[in-house]
Protein backbone atom coordinates (compact mmCIF):
# COMPACT_ATOMS: atom_id res chain seq x y z
CA UNK A 1 0.00 0.00 0.00
CA UNK A 2 0.96 3.75 -1.02
CA UNK A 3 -0.21 6.62 -0.73
CA UNK A 4 1.51 9.66 -2.55
CA UNK A 5 0.16 13.25 -1.10
CA UNK A 6 0.48 16.81 -3.11
CA UNK A 7 -0.17 19.16 -0.34
CA UNK A 8 -0.32 22.92 -2.30
CA UNK A 9 -1.05 26.55 -1.02
CA UNK A 10 0.49 30.14 -0.87
CA UNK A 11 3.77 30.30 1.01
CA UNK A 12 2.96 30.70 4.65
CA UNK A 13 -0.31 28.65 4.98
CA UNK A 14 1.87 25.53 6.70
CA UNK A 15 1.94 23.35 3.76
CA UNK A 16 5.53 21.95 4.19
CA UNK A 17 4.44 21.83 8.03
CA UNK A 18 1.49 20.14 7.48
CA UNK A 19 3.08 17.59 5.41
CA UNK A 20 5.39 17.13 7.59
CA UNK A 21 3.22 16.03 10.32
CA UNK A 22 2.05 13.12 7.98
CA UNK A 23 5.45 12.14 7.35
CA UNK A 24 6.38 11.67 11.09
CA UNK A 25 2.91 9.94 12.11
CA UNK A 26 3.88 7.70 8.93
CA UNK A 27 7.23 6.67 10.47
CA UNK A 28 6.00 6.62 13.87
CA UNK A 29 3.18 3.95 12.31
CA UNK A 30 6.80 1.75 10.99
CA UNK A 31 6.00 2.93 7.63
CA UNK A 32 8.82 4.06 4.80
CA UNK A 33 7.68 8.07 4.18
CA UNK A 34 9.69 10.72 1.96
CA UNK A 35 8.44 14.58 1.80
CA UNK A 36 9.61 16.42 -0.51
CA UNK A 37 9.32 20.39 -0.60
CA UNK A 38 9.17 22.75 -3.62
CA UNK A 39 12.39 24.71 -3.10
CA UNK A 40 13.33 28.18 -3.70
CA UNK A 41 11.59 32.04 -4.41
CA UNK A 42 7.87 30.42 -4.33
CA UNK A 43 8.46 30.07 -0.58
CA UNK A 44 8.05 33.70 0.12
CA UNK A 45 4.46 33.99 -1.00
CA UNK A 46 4.48 32.59 -4.01
CA UNK A 47 3.04 29.00 -4.51
CA UNK A 48 4.53 26.19 -1.86
CA UNK A 49 4.04 22.65 -2.55
CA UNK A 50 5.26 19.59 -1.19
CA UNK A 51 5.52 16.10 -1.89
CA UNK A 52 4.72 13.07 0.94
CA UNK A 53 4.70 9.76 0.18
CA UNK A 54 3.79 7.36 2.77
CA UNK A 55 4.40 3.34 2.30
CA UNK A 56 4.64 -0.22 3.54
CA UNK A 57 7.79 -0.79 0.86
CA UNK A 58 10.53 1.51 -0.06
CA UNK A 59 10.02 4.32 -1.64
CA UNK A 60 11.73 4.92 -5.40
CA UNK A 61 11.03 8.70 -6.85
CA UNK A 62 10.09 10.56 -4.07
CA UNK A 63 8.28 13.22 -6.32
CA UNK A 64 4.76 13.45 -6.38
CA UNK A 65 3.50 13.85 -9.81
CA UNK A 66 0.21 12.20 -9.92
CA UNK A 67 -1.06 12.16 -6.15
CA UNK A 68 -3.54 9.89 -5.05
CA UNK A 69 -4.44 12.44 -2.11
CA UNK A 70 -4.65 16.20 -3.17
CA UNK A 71 -4.53 18.97 -0.50
CA UNK A 72 -5.39 22.03 -2.37
CA UNK A 73 -5.21 25.09 -0.07
CA UNK A 74 -6.22 27.94 -2.57
CA UNK A 75 -7.42 28.38 -5.88
CA UNK A 76 -3.88 28.65 -8.00
CA UNK A 77 -3.37 24.85 -6.50
CA UNK A 78 -6.51 23.17 -7.18
CA UNK A 79 -6.41 24.93 -10.73
CA UNK A 80 -3.17 23.63 -11.29
CA UNK A 81 -3.24 19.74 -10.07
CA UNK A 82 -6.89 18.86 -10.13
CA UNK A 83 -6.36 16.95 -13.24
CA UNK A 84 -3.03 15.17 -12.01
CA UNK A 85 -4.85 13.46 -9.57
CA UNK A 86 -5.12 9.48 -10.23
CA UNK A 87 -8.64 7.97 -11.02
CA UNK A 88 -10.24 7.15 -7.85
CA UNK A 89 -7.97 9.54 -5.70
CA UNK A 90 -9.15 12.27 -3.20
CA UNK A 91 -9.15 16.23 -3.20
CA UNK A 92 -9.58 18.10 -0.21
CA UNK A 93 -10.26 21.84 -0.89
CA UNK A 94 -10.25 24.84 1.64
CA UNK A 95 -13.50 25.70 0.47
CA UNK A 96 -13.32 29.11 2.40
CA UNK A 97 -10.34 30.03 -0.04
CA UNK A 98 -11.54 28.15 -3.27
CA UNK A 99 -14.87 29.01 -4.37
CA UNK A 100 -15.69 26.55 -7.24
CA UNK A 101 -16.03 22.72 -7.15
CA UNK A 102 -13.79 20.07 -8.39
CA UNK A 103 -15.20 19.32 -12.39
CA UNK A 104 -13.82 15.65 -12.39
CA UNK A 105 -16.14 12.74 -11.30
CA UNK A 106 -13.64 9.96 -11.28
CA UNK A 107 -12.23 11.57 -7.95
CA UNK A 108 -13.60 12.14 -4.38
CA UNK A 109 -14.05 15.86 -3.38
CA UNK A 110 -14.30 16.85 0.51
CA UNK A 111 -14.55 20.66 0.65
CA UNK A 112 -14.00 21.84 4.16
CA UNK A 113 -14.18 25.90 5.10
CA UNK A 114 -10.47 25.25 6.57
CA UNK A 115 -9.35 29.07 6.87
CA UNK A 116 -13.03 29.95 7.94
CA UNK A 117 -12.80 27.27 11.03
CA UNK A 118 -9.96 28.31 11.81
CA UNK A 119 -10.57 31.47 12.51
CA UNK A 120 -13.94 30.41 14.42
CA UNK A 121 -11.13 28.10 17.28
CA UNK A 122 -8.94 30.99 17.33
CA UNK A 123 -5.90 29.69 15.14
CA UNK A 124 -6.40 31.55 11.97
CA UNK A 125 -2.83 30.32 10.76
CA UNK A 126 -4.41 26.49 11.39
CA UNK A 127 -6.43 25.70 8.09
CA UNK A 128 -3.52 23.53 7.27
CA UNK A 129 -3.66 21.07 10.44
CA UNK A 130 -7.78 21.32 9.68
CA UNK A 131 -7.22 20.08 6.28
CA UNK A 132 -4.99 17.40 7.76
CA UNK A 133 -8.06 16.12 10.28
CA UNK A 134 -9.71 15.47 7.33
CA UNK A 135 -7.42 14.13 5.64
CA UNK A 136 -6.80 11.67 8.49
CA UNK A 137 -10.62 10.64 8.29
CA UNK A 138 -11.24 10.25 4.78
CA UNK A 139 -7.94 8.43 3.36
CA UNK A 140 -7.12 6.80 6.73
CA UNK A 141 -3.60 6.09 5.14
CA UNK A 142 -2.55 6.88 8.86
CA UNK A 143 -4.14 6.64 11.97
CA UNK A 144 -5.97 9.16 14.14
CA UNK A 145 -3.74 8.45 17.20
CA UNK A 146 -0.45 9.23 18.88
CA UNK A 147 -1.43 12.88 17.84
CA UNK A 148 0.56 14.53 20.54
CA UNK A 149 3.42 12.66 19.82
CA UNK A 150 3.20 13.30 16.46
CA UNK A 151 3.08 17.24 17.23
CA UNK A 152 5.90 16.84 19.41
CA UNK A 153 8.29 16.31 16.75
CA UNK A 154 7.43 18.68 14.13
CA UNK A 155 6.61 21.53 16.67
CA UNK A 156 9.79 22.75 17.48
CA UNK A 157 10.81 23.14 20.96
CA UNK A 158 10.38 26.71 21.86
CA UNK A 159 6.56 26.42 20.40
CA UNK A 160 5.52 23.41 22.62
CA UNK A 161 2.92 26.18 23.58
CA UNK A 162 1.01 25.69 20.10
CA UNK A 163 0.82 21.61 20.89
CA UNK A 164 -2.87 21.91 22.01
CA UNK A 165 -4.44 24.20 19.60
CA UNK A 166 -2.80 22.30 17.00
CA UNK A 167 -4.27 19.20 18.21
CA UNK A 168 -7.74 21.15 18.30
CA UNK A 169 -7.35 22.24 14.95
CA UNK A 170 -6.95 18.73 13.65
CA UNK A 171 -9.61 17.50 15.84
CA UNK A 172 -11.74 20.12 14.32
CA UNK A 173 -11.11 18.86 11.02
CA UNK A 174 -11.63 15.19 11.41
CA UNK A 175 -15.20 15.72 13.40
CA UNK A 176 -15.75 17.99 10.50
CA UNK A 177 -18.95 16.39 8.51
CA UNK B 1 21.25 6.04 18.75
CA UNK B 2 18.74 3.55 17.12
CA UNK B 3 15.89 5.40 16.50
CA UNK B 4 14.92 6.86 13.01
CA UNK B 5 14.77 10.15 13.11
CA UNK B 6 13.35 12.98 9.88
CA UNK B 7 15.97 14.90 8.41
CA UNK B 8 17.10 16.50 5.61
CA UNK B 9 19.45 15.27 3.39
CA UNK B 10 21.33 18.66 4.19
CA UNK B 11 20.95 18.22 7.76
CA UNK B 12 21.90 14.54 7.12
CA UNK B 13 25.41 15.51 5.74
CA UNK B 14 25.96 17.93 8.69
CA UNK B 15 25.79 15.54 11.23
CA UNK B 16 27.32 12.91 9.80
CA UNK B 17 30.57 14.66 9.47
CA UNK B 18 30.41 15.89 13.26
CA UNK B 19 29.42 12.24 14.23
CA UNK B 20 32.91 11.29 11.94
CA UNK B 21 34.72 14.11 14.09
CA UNK B 22 34.91 16.67 11.45
CA UNK B 23 35.14 20.05 13.71
CA UNK B 24 35.91 22.14 11.00
CA UNK B 25 33.33 23.77 8.22
CA UNK B 26 34.09 26.63 6.31
CA UNK B 27 31.61 27.60 3.50
CA UNK B 28 29.43 30.04 1.44
CA UNK B 29 25.84 29.84 1.76
CA UNK B 30 24.24 28.96 -1.69
CA UNK B 31 20.96 27.39 -2.70
CA UNK B 32 20.40 24.62 -2.47
CA UNK B 33 22.59 23.44 0.07
CA UNK B 34 21.87 26.25 2.67
CA UNK B 35 20.64 24.12 5.67
CA UNK B 36 23.81 22.53 5.59
CA UNK B 37 26.05 25.36 6.16
CA UNK B 38 23.03 26.10 9.15
CA UNK B 39 22.97 23.45 10.63
CA UNK B 40 27.09 23.75 10.87
CA UNK B 41 26.26 27.36 11.96
CA UNK B 42 23.97 25.99 15.03
CA UNK B 43 26.22 23.06 15.99
CA UNK B 44 29.92 23.55 15.96
CA UNK B 45 29.98 26.47 18.36
CA UNK B 46 28.44 23.84 21.02
CA UNK B 47 30.87 21.25 20.28
CA UNK B 48 34.09 23.62 20.33
CA UNK B 49 34.13 22.84 16.43
CA UNK B 50 34.45 25.87 14.04
CA UNK B 51 31.98 27.06 12.09
CA UNK B 52 33.51 29.98 9.69
CA UNK B 53 31.31 32.17 7.27
CA UNK B 54 34.22 32.60 4.59
CA UNK B 55 34.21 36.00 2.09
CA UNK B 56 34.00 33.48 -0.69
CA UNK B 57 34.06 30.08 -2.02
CA UNK B 58 37.51 30.34 -2.89
CA UNK B 59 38.52 31.69 0.76
CA UNK B 60 36.51 28.65 2.07
CA UNK B 61 38.83 25.77 0.07
CA UNK B 62 41.99 27.43 1.57
CA UNK B 63 40.64 27.17 5.00
CA UNK B 64 40.13 23.66 4.25
CA UNK B 65 43.43 23.19 2.68
CA UNK B 66 44.98 24.54 6.00
CA UNK B 67 43.19 22.52 8.37
CA UNK B 68 43.20 19.56 5.97
CA UNK B 69 47.33 19.95 6.48
CA UNK B 70 47.27 19.80 10.17
CA UNK B 71 45.22 16.26 9.73
CA UNK B 72 41.95 17.08 11.30
CA UNK B 73 39.10 16.11 9.42
CA UNK B 74 37.68 19.15 7.64
CA UNK B 75 35.06 19.82 5.29
CA UNK B 76 33.29 22.73 2.99
CA UNK B 77 29.96 22.31 1.08
CA UNK B 78 28.33 24.50 -1.78
CA UNK B 79 26.11 24.34 -5.02
CA UNK B 80 26.99 24.11 -8.56
CA UNK B 81 28.95 27.56 -9.19
CA UNK B 82 30.52 27.57 -5.75
CA UNK B 83 32.14 24.43 -6.49
CA UNK B 84 33.51 25.39 -9.37
CA UNK B 85 35.00 28.70 -7.43
CA UNK B 86 36.64 26.00 -5.24
CA UNK B 87 38.29 23.78 -7.76
CA UNK B 88 42.19 25.96 -7.66
CA UNK B 89 41.69 25.04 -4.06
CA UNK B 90 40.73 21.54 -4.61
CA UNK B 91 43.76 20.62 -7.13
CA UNK B 92 46.21 22.01 -4.28
CA UNK B 93 44.81 19.78 -1.62
CA UNK B 94 44.89 16.82 -4.66
CA UNK B 95 48.68 17.92 -5.44
CA UNK B 96 49.47 17.67 -1.61
CA UNK B 97 47.75 14.76 -0.94
CA UNK B 98 45.78 16.11 1.74
CA UNK B 99 42.67 14.31 3.07
CA UNK B 100 39.47 17.05 2.90
CA UNK B 101 35.49 16.47 2.18
CA UNK B 102 34.39 18.62 -0.52
CA UNK B 103 29.54 18.38 -0.88
CA UNK B 104 28.62 19.32 -3.85
CA UNK B 105 24.39 19.65 -3.73
CA UNK B 106 24.57 20.16 -7.53
CA UNK B 107 21.78 22.28 -8.93
CA UNK B 108 21.24 23.32 -12.95
CA UNK B 109 23.99 25.14 -15.31
CA UNK B 110 26.13 26.40 -16.39
CA UNK B 111 26.58 29.72 -15.12
CA UNK B 112 24.20 31.04 -12.23
CA UNK B 113 21.95 28.63 -14.24
CA UNK B 114 19.38 28.09 -11.61
CA UNK B 115 18.72 26.35 -8.22
CA UNK B 116 16.53 23.27 -9.06
CA UNK B 117 18.19 19.90 -9.06
CA UNK B 118 20.60 18.83 -11.66
CA UNK B 119 23.77 16.21 -12.32
CA UNK B 120 24.99 17.98 -14.77
CA UNK B 121 28.75 19.10 -12.65
CA UNK B 122 29.44 14.77 -13.22
CA UNK B 123 32.26 15.56 -15.59
CA UNK B 124 33.40 17.92 -13.31
CA UNK B 125 33.54 15.50 -10.50
CA UNK B 126 34.94 12.77 -11.68
CA UNK B 127 37.22 13.67 -14.72
CA UNK B 128 39.48 16.34 -11.93
CA UNK B 129 38.02 19.94 -12.32
CA UNK B 130 41.11 21.58 -11.79
CA UNK B 131 43.91 21.43 -13.20
CA UNK B 132 46.59 18.47 -13.48
CA UNK B 133 46.33 14.92 -13.16
CA UNK B 134 44.41 13.77 -10.10
CA UNK B 135 40.96 12.42 -8.72
CA UNK B 136 38.76 12.60 -6.00
CA UNK B 137 36.59 9.70 -4.32
CA UNK B 138 33.48 10.62 -5.76
CA UNK B 139 30.47 9.25 -3.74
CA UNK B 140 26.77 9.44 -5.02
CA UNK B 141 24.02 9.01 -2.43
CA UNK B 142 20.28 8.30 -3.76
CA UNK B 143 18.72 8.70 -0.25
CA UNK B 144 18.80 10.58 2.75
CA UNK B 145 20.29 7.64 4.98
CA UNK B 146 23.34 7.50 2.26
CA UNK B 147 23.16 10.83 2.59
CA UNK B 148 24.86 10.48 6.02
CA UNK B 149 26.09 6.99 5.80
CA UNK B 150 28.45 8.17 2.97
CA UNK B 151 29.29 11.49 3.99
CA UNK B 152 30.90 9.26 6.95
CA UNK B 153 32.61 6.82 4.29
CA UNK B 154 33.98 9.75 2.53
CA UNK B 155 35.94 10.68 5.72
CA UNK B 156 37.34 7.55 6.33
CA UNK B 157 38.21 6.55 1.92
CA UNK B 158 40.11 10.22 2.19
CA UNK B 159 41.96 9.86 5.41
CA UNK B 160 42.88 6.13 4.38
CA UNK B 161 44.20 7.22 0.95
CA UNK B 162 45.74 10.58 1.68
CA UNK B 163 43.17 12.73 -0.84
CA UNK B 164 40.03 14.95 -1.09
CA UNK B 165 36.86 13.40 -1.78
CA UNK B 166 33.37 14.52 -2.58
CA UNK B 167 29.80 13.67 -1.97
CA UNK B 168 28.33 14.85 -4.98
CA UNK B 169 24.32 15.11 -4.51
CA UNK B 170 21.11 17.60 -6.21
CA UNK B 171 19.00 19.61 -4.76
CA UNK B 172 16.22 17.28 -4.65
CA UNK B 173 18.68 15.22 -2.28
CA UNK B 174 19.62 17.94 -0.45
CA UNK B 175 15.92 19.10 0.23
CA UNK B 176 13.85 15.85 1.05
CA UNK B 177 13.47 14.74 4.21
CA UNK B 178 13.47 10.79 4.59
CA UNK B 179 13.93 8.62 7.96
CA UNK B 180 17.77 8.35 8.93
CA UNK B 181 19.22 5.96 11.15
CA UNK B 182 22.27 8.33 12.30
CA UNK B 183 25.76 6.75 12.27
CA UNK B 184 27.48 6.05 15.34
CA UNK B 185 30.57 8.49 16.30
CA UNK B 186 33.64 7.88 14.36
CA UNK B 187 36.50 5.22 16.01
CA UNK B 188 38.40 5.74 12.92
CA UNK B 189 42.16 6.08 14.05
CA UNK B 190 44.46 7.00 10.57
CA UNK B 191 47.85 7.93 11.50
CA UNK B 192 48.99 10.69 9.44
CA UNK B 193 52.41 11.11 10.38
CA UNK B 194 52.42 13.75 7.31
CA UNK B 195 50.47 16.34 9.44
CA UNK B 196 52.23 19.99 10.38
CA UNK B 197 51.34 20.18 14.05
CA UNK B 198 54.76 21.44 15.63
CA UNK B 199 57.64 19.28 16.13
CA UNK B 200 58.25 20.27 19.79
CA UNK B 201 61.89 20.09 18.30
CA UNK B 202 61.36 15.89 18.03
CA UNK B 203 61.07 15.44 14.49
CA UNK B 204 62.20 17.10 11.43
CA UNK B 205 59.55 19.35 9.97
CA UNK B 206 56.72 18.01 8.00
CA UNK B 207 56.31 20.15 4.98
CA UNK B 208 52.89 20.58 3.10
CA UNK B 209 53.13 21.44 -0.46
CA UNK B 210 52.22 21.45 -4.37
CA UNK B 211 54.99 23.00 -5.90
CA UNK B 212 57.64 20.18 -7.61
CA UNK B 213 60.07 22.54 -10.10
CA UNK B 214 62.02 19.93 -10.68
CA UNK B 215 60.06 17.89 -13.67
CA UNK B 216 61.13 14.29 -12.53
CA UNK B 217 60.23 14.56 -8.82
CA UNK B 218 57.02 16.52 -9.67
CA UNK B 219 56.72 13.35 -12.59
CA UNK B 220 57.26 11.03 -9.25
CA UNK B 221 54.93 12.80 -7.26
CA UNK B 222 51.92 11.69 -9.90
CA UNK B 223 53.24 8.13 -10.81
CA UNK B 224 52.94 7.13 -7.09
CA UNK B 225 49.66 9.53 -6.77
CA UNK B 226 48.32 7.28 -9.62
CA UNK B 227 49.76 3.93 -8.15
CA UNK B 228 47.46 4.65 -4.51
CA UNK B 229 44.58 5.56 -7.43
CA UNK B 230 44.65 1.43 -8.81
CA UNK B 231 44.30 0.64 -5.07
CA UNK B 232 40.94 2.60 -5.11
CA UNK B 233 39.98 1.36 -8.44
CA UNK B 234 40.58 -1.93 -7.23
CA UNK B 235 39.33 -2.15 -3.59
CA UNK B 236 36.50 0.46 -2.83
CA UNK B 237 34.02 0.30 -6.28
CA UNK B 238 30.70 0.46 -4.80
CA UNK B 239 27.74 -0.09 -6.84
CA UNK B 240 23.77 -1.54 -6.11
CA UNK B 241 23.07 -4.34 -8.72
CA UNK B 242 18.77 -3.97 -8.82
CA UNK B 243 16.60 -7.22 -10.77
CA UNK B 244 19.91 -7.41 -12.79
CA UNK B 245 19.51 -11.50 -12.32
CA UNK B 246 17.66 -12.07 -15.59
CA UNK B 247 18.00 -8.57 -17.11
CA UNK B 248 17.71 -8.59 -20.87
CA UNK B 249 18.33 -4.36 -20.66
CA UNK B 250 20.32 -2.59 -18.37
CA UNK B 251 19.42 1.31 -16.70
CA UNK B 252 22.13 3.05 -15.43
CA UNK B 253 21.68 5.74 -12.80
CA UNK B 254 22.94 7.26 -9.97
CA UNK B 255 21.59 9.74 -7.23
CA UNK B 256 17.90 10.87 -7.94
CA UNK B 257 18.05 9.36 -11.02
CA UNK B 258 18.28 5.86 -9.70
CA UNK B 259 15.11 6.62 -7.26
CA UNK B 260 13.34 7.72 -10.11
CA UNK B 261 14.67 5.22 -12.76
CA UNK B 262 13.69 2.16 -9.81
CA UNK B 263 10.16 3.12 -10.23
CA UNK B 264 10.14 2.86 -14.37
CA UNK B 265 12.60 -0.58 -14.11
CA UNK B 266 9.44 -2.05 -11.58
CA UNK B 267 6.90 -0.60 -13.76
CA UNK B 268 8.15 -2.44 -16.63
CA UNK B 269 8.94 -5.43 -15.43
CA UNK B 270 5.03 -5.65 -14.59
CA UNK B 271 5.15 -5.38 -18.20
CA UNK B 272 7.34 -8.33 -18.85
CA UNK B 273 10.02 -6.50 -19.87
CA UNK B 274 13.11 -7.87 -18.44
CA UNK B 275 14.99 -5.01 -17.32
CA UNK B 276 17.30 -4.01 -14.23
CA UNK B 277 19.19 -1.37 -13.17
CA UNK B 278 23.06 -0.87 -12.08
CA UNK B 279 23.45 2.47 -9.66
CA UNK B 280 26.72 3.27 -9.52
CA UNK B 281 27.44 4.70 -5.89
CA UNK B 282 31.13 5.45 -6.34
CA UNK B 283 30.81 7.65 -9.21
CA UNK B 284 35.11 7.02 -9.18
CA UNK B 285 36.52 4.96 -9.13
CA UNK B 286 33.68 3.90 -12.08
CA UNK B 287 32.16 0.66 -11.52
CA UNK B 288 33.43 -0.87 -14.79
CA UNK B 289 33.97 -4.47 -14.12
CA UNK B 290 30.10 -4.95 -13.17
CA UNK B 291 29.04 -2.97 -16.00
CA UNK B 292 31.53 -4.74 -18.61
CA UNK B 293 30.25 -8.30 -16.86
CA UNK B 294 26.70 -6.96 -17.62
CA UNK B 295 27.06 -6.12 -21.44
CA UNK B 296 28.01 -9.85 -22.17
CA UNK B 297 24.53 -10.63 -21.14
CA UNK B 298 22.30 -7.96 -21.76
CA UNK B 299 21.18 -6.31 -24.79
CA UNK B 300 21.39 -2.50 -24.11
CA UNK B 301 22.23 0.05 -21.84
CA UNK B 302 19.85 2.92 -20.67
CA UNK B 303 22.33 5.75 -19.27
CA UNK B 304 19.82 8.20 -17.09
CA UNK B 305 21.12 11.47 -15.96
CA UNK B 306 19.96 14.92 -15.15
CA UNK B 307 21.94 16.87 -17.63
CA UNK B 308 23.03 16.37 -21.03
CA UNK B 309 24.85 13.15 -21.17
CA UNK B 310 27.87 13.00 -19.47
CA UNK B 311 28.31 9.43 -17.29
CA UNK B 312 26.70 7.64 -20.40
CA UNK B 313 30.33 8.41 -21.85
CA UNK B 314 31.96 6.30 -18.92
CA UNK B 315 29.50 3.61 -19.53
CA UNK B 316 30.66 3.48 -23.40
CA UNK B 317 33.99 2.96 -21.77
CA UNK B 318 33.00 0.49 -19.34
CA UNK B 319 31.27 -1.96 -21.86
CA UNK B 320 33.52 -0.95 -24.72
CA UNK B 321 30.41 0.03 -26.89
CA UNK B 322 30.17 -3.55 -27.12
CA UNK B 323 25.95 -3.01 -26.78
CA UNK B 324 24.47 0.12 -27.77
CA UNK B 325 23.83 2.60 -25.42
CA UNK B 326 20.99 5.27 -25.40
CA UNK B 327 20.48 8.42 -22.88
CA UNK B 328 17.43 9.46 -21.43
CA UNK B 329 17.97 12.72 -19.51
CA UNK B 330 16.59 16.02 -18.38
CA UNK B 331 18.87 19.01 -17.77
CA UNK B 332 18.59 22.78 -16.44
CA UNK B 333 17.02 21.81 -12.96
CA UNK B 334 13.97 19.52 -14.62
CA UNK B 335 13.90 15.84 -13.05
CA UNK B 336 13.22 13.14 -15.33
CA UNK B 337 9.62 11.31 -14.47
CA UNK B 338 9.33 7.52 -14.45
CA UNK B 339 7.26 7.71 -17.13
CA UNK B 340 10.15 9.09 -19.75
CA UNK B 341 12.19 6.34 -18.33
CA UNK B 342 9.98 3.58 -18.76
CA UNK B 343 9.47 5.06 -22.49
CA UNK B 344 13.16 4.88 -22.97
CA UNK B 345 13.46 1.12 -21.64
CA UNK B 346 10.66 0.39 -23.99
CA UNK B 347 12.60 2.20 -27.14
CA UNK B 348 15.11 -0.19 -26.52
CA UNK B 349 13.33 -3.12 -27.30
CA UNK B 350 11.86 -4.19 -24.06
CA UNK B 351 7.91 -3.94 -25.40
CA UNK B 352 8.77 -7.21 -27.54
CA UNK B 353 9.62 -9.73 -24.95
Amino acid sequence: MTTQVLLAGFGGQGVLFAGKFLAYKGLFEGKQVSWLPSYGPEMRGGTANCSVILSDEPIGSPIVSNPDVLIAMNLPSLDKYESAVVPGGVILADSTLIERKVTRDDVTAFYVPATKMAKDIDAPTLANMILIGKFLREVGAVGYDNLEETLKKVISARHRDLLAINRGAIDAGYNFV
Amino acid sequence: MSEKVLMKGNEAIAESAIRAGCLHYFGYPITPQTELAAYMAKRMPKIGGVFLQAESEIAAINMVYGVAATGKRVMTSSSSPGVSLKQEGISYIAGSDLPALIINVQRGGPGLGGIQPSQSDYFQATKGGGHGDYHLIVLAPDSVQEMADLTALCFDLADQYRMPAMLLADGTLGQMMEPVLLPEPSTSTVEKPWAVTGTQCKRPHNIVNSLYLKPEVLEKTNFDRFARYKQIEENEVKYESFMMEDAEYCVVAFGIAARVSKNAVIAARKEGIKVGMIRPITLWPFPKKPLREAAERVKGFLSVELSMGQMIEDVRLATDCRRPVKLCNRAGGMIVSPEEVLASIKSLGGDKS
